[in-house]
């Protein structure tokens, strides 16, 4: 657990306000959780300096007034670690990281769909996974989007 | 030369599960290549939030056919990571052997759907009668074939006596044998050589950035596997190596699988020798307490990653599945990129994807209507046309010159 120690201590080094919210799970797993105006510093100096190279993908989780999304980038050595972000419901805005991991897009895509997030900078395309005739402002995976039962009518967002 | 678009899918006769995809060609070069995914959705994260820990693990075995135990492991690790729980060593060897038995038999079915795609069919009918001999053991250890429903939290739910053991050693010889004869084939057949050789190029660093994984990887020489970098059940504890080729192309991809097929075989024999005697779980409460994990496995086409958040109460606050062909279907449009029309079938076979498992939601919605509707023919034929039309493809000047030359 040396080496996940040894990452603890540097995020905490570089950035005095993880003090206490960088969580060691157990070997090669890491939980952070970043407020939205250092998300980008953190994550940043995580690919470019710690050697994270390898996007696992990205969670979005519904947690009742705000939307949170789960970062989970990977060393070649197996440590994973998971940056947290959570944005407010209302206007769940967050920031491509395609410049960093290409392979984000569809990852990006799926939170759009699912979850409803707004995200800046991700270039136009397809969207992912639902129907193209798919009603606006439904996101299937929002705790107050319950199933249609078989036979009823489908429930709308209220 | 004139630009033409051609819609492949989302049901087309070279595709093996609906997906949708669209070629811009300038005579048989491709131009473009883009993909729209999302026609296998069935809805089983926002399903598993809403059933038991123990109903989700034969709901996550049902993510994808062929590698069943692959999901439901990743999920039952995760769970396993949150609720603390050790599972006994047999256990742990049990989970291994049957993720093994599933790689050895998806490895072979996709010799076979590549051997069908290049036109050798004769390598198909050899090799999937080969993989019965594996769908024969797994049968036996499991009493099914492909959703094994072997996993439970805390370890397996059946034992493995020593007879049983006799018969995969006995079966791991056939397959053995089998393979190195489909490795003399792979390497020595001209008309595979040739065929797969230079077809779906991807270089090294192309991998890296556009975040391939898997064989899909390994064959552009990225040596990255999680049953090494990060073991789970008992890798760690086994003696085998990361095959990888830097052949960059089909062929190299056949031969990273060929590989795994062998360091399949040592590892089974691993488990046959060395697997303990013991209990093979421990019992799990059925709330787990609060808690998250992120759980890895190295499936038959890569990395196959699971999140789950616990709440305490017994069922999962939220259950998030990636799955490696969605990581592997970006890789697509750069392989295919100023390729021939022709070599699309076998590309897109030989990232070997798996769209049931990288989709995973479809809701059915009949807004108000009390029974679902049944398209007539016409309908159907109506509706294809307008949905084609959408796309950009319109066929109706062709259809009025077709007509009048008929007239």
């Amino acid at each position: 657990m040396a080496e996940e120690a040894a990452i603890q201590a540097e995020l905490i080094k570089k950035f005095p306000f993880l003090e206490s919210k960088v969580r060691v799970q157990r070997a090669r797993r890491i939980y952070t959780e970043v407020g939205p105006e250092k998300f980008a510093e953190v994550f940043d100096y995580a690919v470019k300096n710690m050697h994270f190279c390898i996007l696992c993908t990205i969670t979005g989780l519904d947690e009742g007034q705000v939307l949170s999304f789960i970062y989970h980038i990977a060393r070649e050595d197996g440590t994973v670690l998971n940056i947290k972000r959570s944005v407010p419901k209302e206007n769940p805005v967050i920031k491509t990281i395609t410049p960093y991991f290409f392979a984000a897009d569809i990852y990006e895509r799926e939170v759009m769909d699912l979850l409803g997030a707004k995200v800046e900078g991700l270039a136009p395309g397809k969207r992912y996974p639902l129907p193209d005739e798919w009603p606006q402002d439904q996101y299937p995976l929002r705790k107050d989007w319950k199933t249609p039962s078989k036979g009823t009518e489908a429930k709308q967002n209220a | 030369m004139r630009k033409v678009i051609i819609p492949i899918g989302p049901q087309h006769p070279a595709l093996k599960e609906p997906e949708s995809f669209q070629v811009v060609l300038s005579g048989e070069r491709i131009m473009e290549f883009s993909a729209r995914l999302g026609y296998n959705h069935r809805g089983i994260e926002k399903a598993c939030e809403e059933r038991t820990y123990i109903q989700d693990i034969y709901l996550t075995e049902r993510i994808c056919g062929i590698c069943s135990h692959s999901h439901s492991s990743a999920f039952v690790q995760a769970v396993e990571d949150i609720a603390g729980l050790e599972v006994p060593k047999r256990g742990l060897y049990i989970r291994t052997l049957i993720g093994e038995l599933e790689r050895i038999h998806s490895h072979l079915l996709w010799l076979g759907v590549a051997g069908h795609e290049i036109g050798f069919d004769t390598l198909l009918m050899y090799s999937w009668r080969d993989r019965e001999v594996v769908m024969d053991i797994l049968a036996m250890l499991t009493g099914n074939r492909v959703n094994y429903g072997v996993n439970t939290i805390g370890g397996v739910r059946r034992d493995i006596d020593a007879d049983q053991l006799k018969q995969i050693a006995k079966a791991v010889d056939t397959l053995e044998d089998r393979t190195k004869y489909y490795i003399d084939i792979a390497t020595k057949e001209t008309t595979v050589i040739e065929r797969l050789s230079g077809v779906g190029v991807l270089s090294h660093d192309d991998a890296i950035r556009l975040g391939a994984v898997g064989p899909t990887a390994r064959a552009s020489n990225v040596k990255r596997d999680v049953r090494k970098d990060d073991p789970y059940a008992v890798y760690a504890e086994l003696d085998f190596k990361v095959v990888t080729d830097s052949h960059n192309d089909v062929y190299g991809r056949t031969i990273v699988r060929m590989g795994e097929l062998l360091e399949a075989y040592k590892i089974i024999r691993q488990i046959v020798k060395k697997i303990p005697d013991g209990p093979i779980a421990v019992k799990a409460p059925r709330k787990i307490p609060a808690g998250e994990a992120v759980s890895r496995y190295e499936a038959p086409r890569g990395e196959d990653v699971h999140y789950v958040k616990a709440n305490g109460t017994e069922k999962p606050e939220r259950v998030k599945v990636r799955a490696p062909t969605l990581a592997n279907i970006q890789t697509v449009a750069k392989m295919l990129e100023d390729r021939q029309l022709a070599d699309l079938p076998i590309v897109i076979a030989a990232i070997d994807p798996c769209f049931s498992c990288t989709d995973r939601m479809i809701s059915v919605r009949n807004d108000g209507q009390k029974r679902a509707n049944m398209m007539k023919w016409e309908d159907l034929h109506t509706y294809s046309i307008e949905w084609y039309r959408r796309k950009g493809i319109d066929f109706s000047k062709v259809n009025e010159k077709f007509k009048k030359a008929v007239k």
